[in-house]
């Protein structure tokens, strides 16, 4: 969707810029390869953008201005409609607002998107100096101490899901399988309603 | 006393340095710690280009057994996470910059490689509206 949007807006000045948060380029390879897209599609096994933009969870999507500015803080947002029923959040008025703002510069916003980019808080910090340890000592075939690391960074930064599901397939995990449903009721349990509202949520 | 090989990860970069375990603390051959970090020790302290941080109220943080790397850590505003058994520890980012500029709402940049190697930085595409998406297959 993103690769048809690029086609309908590319020439007016606007470029989506999507990065997989994927343990290798391979893991991304064949959703990037049916894609096909046109612009940037790019690879980060190091989680530099979640660090840097302090991102618990994909899919994550933010607007950037001409002049480098962040104008729509991070969403939740889908190119389609395909598993709308599960997390609640409609593609259609998200497309809209993106095609207003490219057309008439408005930027159009819903009670999902909060008033700013929360900064990591130190522990969510350590958490991502332990998740960068795990997965060194992961690739180096020392998997019995790259779980206790993953485990420390999931301590630290329960909420953040680049470091909790993210390391399930690392560990031979499945992202939909049982850890999953243990992590999402461990969320859920602490008061957490649905993925679309959860950077709005984190403000509080 | 002797040295261990120890790696220390930044940026998703592993160096290697000698080690020393001065009791619980531990400490990396100095030169070749602040050489990974981008930093030299001159008089004033320890300096990056303009920028330097005085460290004379800390005599214990660099030693001539090397730098404690936790306490380097601390003055450099970076989070350390070590497994002293692997002898590895991961450094996190300088996230001071990040944060000054996420509170003023400024994309922090990033460079980061597509499925065939070549890099693309966000930089680059100033004056475009730029729709970052994160997702993942997970």
């Amino acid at each position: 969707m993103w690769q048809a949007l690029y086609e309908e807006l590319g020439d007016k000045g606007f470029v989506p810029i999507s990065v997989a948060l994927d343990e290798s380029p391979d893991a991304a390879r064949p959703y990037i390869e049916k894609a096909n897209p046109q612009h940037p599609s790019l690879i980060d096994t190091e989680h530099v953008v979640a660090h840097r933009y302090g991102l618990i969870n994909v899919p994550a999507v933010i607007w950037i201005d001409e002049a480098g500015k962040i104008v729509r803080p991070s969403t939740a947002e889908y190119g389609t409609d395909q598993f709308v029923q599960f997390h609640g959040r409609e593609s259609g008025p998200f497309l809209d607002a993106v095609r207003a703002w490219v057309n008439t510069g408005e930027v159009r916003t819903d009670e999902a998107v909060p008033s700013h980019m929360p900064a990591p808080t130190d522990d969510e910090e350590v958490a991502r100096a332990e998740w960068a340890l795990a997965w060194f000592l992961h690739q180096q075939g020392k998997t019995e101490a790259a779980a206790q690391h993953f485990a420390r960074a999931g301590e630290l930064s329960p909420d953040d899901w680049t470091i909790r599901r993210g390391s399930m397939p690392i560990q031979g995990q499945n992202p939909m399988g049982p850890e999953f449903f243990e992590l999402f009721k461990d969320w859920e349990a602490r008061g957490k309603t649905t993925h679309a509202t959860m950077a709005a949520e984190r403000e509080n | 006393m002797g040295t261990t090989p120890f790696t220390l990860i930044d940026k998703g970069q592993p160096h290697r340095i000698d080690s020393t375990n001065e009791g619980s603390t531990l400490r990396l051959a100095t030169k070749p710690l602040l050489e990974a970090l981008g930093w030299t020790q001159k008089t004033e302290g320890l300096c990056r280009g303009d920028v330097c941080i005085p460290i004379a109220s800390q005599p214990d943080l660099i030693t001539q057994q090397g730098a404690d790397l936790l306490a380097l850590g601390g003055v450099l505003g970076r989070k350390v996470a070590v497994d002293r058994e692997a002898s590895t520890a991961s450094i996190g980012e300088e996230t001071a910059v990040n944060r000054a500029q996420l509170a003023q709402g400024i994309a922090p940049d990033f460079t980061l490689p597509d499925l065939s190697g070549k890099e693309y930085s966000l930089s680059s595409y100033r004056g475009k509206k730029v729709l970052l998406i994160a997702y993942a297959s997970w």
